[in-house]
């Protein structure tokens, strides 16, 4: 059965259709990703699934169950979490706090301290444990918030441009850390622009443009697809 | 037994200023410091003194929702307003024998959280949030106090209590305590002194726990960033609500205890100059800590007193300039700056002594 089953599913914002049938099918256990240049629609359909976005019509499937009307936070219950494309760490608390509000909800006392500890040593931010979130460097505080995603042990990850302003040795740091959380069984849907990370990561990927979706394939099946160069190269930067 | 150990355990923590031994050998002095006070003075200062304590109650409750939550309310004053009435009506129609006093004040109370929950629900759930959430909470204390001001006329009653308009309602029974033989009648001034102070070191250690507790952390969270929080499985709006709920219910210990204080409620204690003045103490003293608001607040309000003497349109100038200030110099508040001061002088200190 399908982890994430997306059914026809249309929104418009005003009078910009900017979900326009999209049908989506996500295998337990797949890395994949989601491409496509700016105004596609891709954090448009991460806002749909999560439920922050009611679909004009069309159907969310999590797990064989049918979503499409569950609030937000009973969607984060079902087991789906987020990193938004703009990080979204709680800027005035520590780097510990925001790890310890994410993980207070499984774990207490001893338990939850030891929970803390490994997370940090995970994202590597031990030594910036007590700074204040709001003055991590960019890439940290993306860090910091995948961190917070993955602390409700989701079955299904949801990255929206998680190496967005990382150096290449951090983006390639960021592509190991999503393998392995893959390797422990977390299905990753990740929108990126950055092709070494899609390249290093994606089992499968899928192309939406002007909110359909335009092409799916293999890294290299993608890559060698003339239509989709073309959408691309529409574009001042890709 | 362990679990009241996790319980005091979190009286300190990151959402509280003040721990250590210092701190709480500085609390205990001034603890004692207070209840030993009204043995070396007379009834009017204690009676005074009881008057400032009153006020500290809601203005705990906009630290919580404001400072701690985010959202602004300027409507505290409705709860302060309803209960103090509460507490008269129910009074006044069933006296005080058999300790109805204590039952009237929790009833009362209970009457102001009912219409949080009420309004609160309204706001949350209709997705009221920021400046609306102020401009609906203001609507609604200004709308009650020209309802009540309204209400003059003998058809105004509520049992044999009349609501008599503008002049609102006295002569209401204090709190009484049922006790064998003669029953104990806290009047302004000792007795009821120690009443206050015990709830308000109550609740003042009761809210430290509650905020460094694990929903004090998705209070925060709210507070910082919504969204996230939501997406971190916590149902926000819950959440804002309850949050609500309890500081209408120190609004209202404030309205209840207020009205038993002078024994009478006007409408004007709903009105825009009551509304306004605990934003200022809680601006002034520091919202997002409930030591620097309690702090900030009792002085506050000892140097507005100390000014009306010169004239109280001094006194309100003086506020709105103090106000100023705050928002100029030290925008989480004056009381919480200069603590995070001593604080860092502190650990200097105790860095170069180790
Ligand atoms: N809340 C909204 N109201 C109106 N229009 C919106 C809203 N959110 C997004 N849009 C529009 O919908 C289109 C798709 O936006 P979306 O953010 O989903 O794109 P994207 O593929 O994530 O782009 P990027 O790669 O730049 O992040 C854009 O034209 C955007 O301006
Ligand atoms: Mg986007």
């Amino acid at each position: 059965m399908s982890l994430l089953e997306l059914r026809e599913l249309n929104k418009h914002f005003g009078g910009l259709h900017v979900t326009n049938g999209v049908n989506l099918t996500l295998n337990p256990g797949e890395i994949h990703c989601l491409i496509g240049p700016n105004g596609a629609g891709k954090s448009t359909l991460f806002r749909l699934i999560l439920g922050e976005h009611h679909p004009g019509s069309g159907d969310i499937l999590f797990a064989g169950e049918n979503i499409t009307t569950l609030k937000s936070f009973a969607r984060i219950h079902r087991g789906l979490s987020v990193k938004f494309q703009v990080p979204g760490v709680f800027k005035g608390l520590s780097v510990r706090q925001n790890l310890e509000i994410a993980l207070q909800s499984r774990h207490r006392g001893v338990e939850l301290e030891a929970e803390i500890g490994r997370l940090l040593d995970f994202l590597g931010l031990e030594s910036e444990q007590a700074q204040t979130a709001g003055n991590l460097s960019h890439g940290q505080k993306q860090w910091l918030e995948i961190g917070m995603a993955i602390s409700l042990k989701p079955r299904l990850l949801l990255l929206d441009e998680p190496t967005a302003g990382m150096s290449p040795e951090e983006t390639h740091m960021t592509g190991e850390m999503v393998q392995r959380l893959n390797a422990d069984g977390m299905t990753v849907l990740a929108i990126e622009h950055d092709m070494a990370f899609v390249r290093q990561v994606a089992q499968r990927v899928t192309v939406l443009h002007l909110g359909q979706v335009f092409a799916q394939g293999s890294i290299d099946e993608i890559v060698a697809d003339e239509r989709v160069a073309a959408i691309y190269l529409g574009q001042a930067h890709a | 037994m362990t679990g009241l150990l996790a319980m005091f355990r979190r009286l300190e923590g990151p959402q509280t200023v003040g721990r250590g031994p210092a701190f709480w050998g500085l609390f205990a002095v001034v603890l004692a410091v207070a209840l030993a006070y009204p043995l070396f003075s007379d009834g009017y200062t204690v009676g005074n003194t009881v008057y400032f304590f009153v006020w500290v109650f809601i203005a705990l409750s906009l630290c919580l929702i404001w400072g701690y939550g985010g959202s602004l309310s300027f409507g505290q004053t409705a709860f302060f307003g309803i209960a103090g009435y509460g507490y008269g009506i129910l009074t006044i129609n069933f006296g005080s024998a058999y300790g109805f006093t204590l039952i009237a004040l929790v009833a009362a109370v209970a009457i102001a959280a009912l219409f949080a929950v009420l309004l609160g629900y309204f706001m949350f759930f209709g997705r009221i949030a920021g400046v609306f959430l102020g401009i609906v909470t203001l609507a609604v204390t200004l709308m009650l106090e020209r309802f009540m001001a309204q209400t003059a006329g003998p058809e105004w009653h509520i049992g044999v209590a009349r609501l008599n308009g503008f002049n609102g309602m006295s002569a209401m029974p204090p709190l009484t305590i049922p006790w064998p033989g003669e029953p104990i009648v806290l009047f302004a001034d000792v007795g009821l002194y120690y009443l206050v102070l015990g709830l308000l070191v109550f609740v003042y250690l009761a809210l430290r726990i509650l905020m460094n507790s694990s929903f004090g952390n998705v209070i925060v969270a709210i507070r910082e960033n919504p969204e996230r929080a939501e997406m971190l499985g916590y149902d926000v709006r819950k959440y804002q609500l309850i949050t609500f709920v309890i500081g209408a219910v120190l609004a209202g210990l404030s309205g209840v205890l207020y009205t038993v204080w002078g024994q009478y409620i006007t409408p004007s204690s709903m009105g825009m100059t009551a509304a306004a003045l605990p934003l200022i103490w809680v601006a002034v003293g520091g919202r997002s800590d409930l030591t620097s608001t309690v702090v900030g607040t009792l002085v506050v309000l000892a140097a507005f007193q100390a000014l009306t003497i010169y004239g109280s349109q001094y006194a309100l100038v003086f506020m709105g300039v103090l106000l100023v200030l705050t928002v100029l110099i030290a925008p989480n508040g004056l009381v919480l700056g200069v603590m995070n001061w001593l604080g860092r002088l502190a650990t200097r200190f105790t860095q170069r002594a180790g």
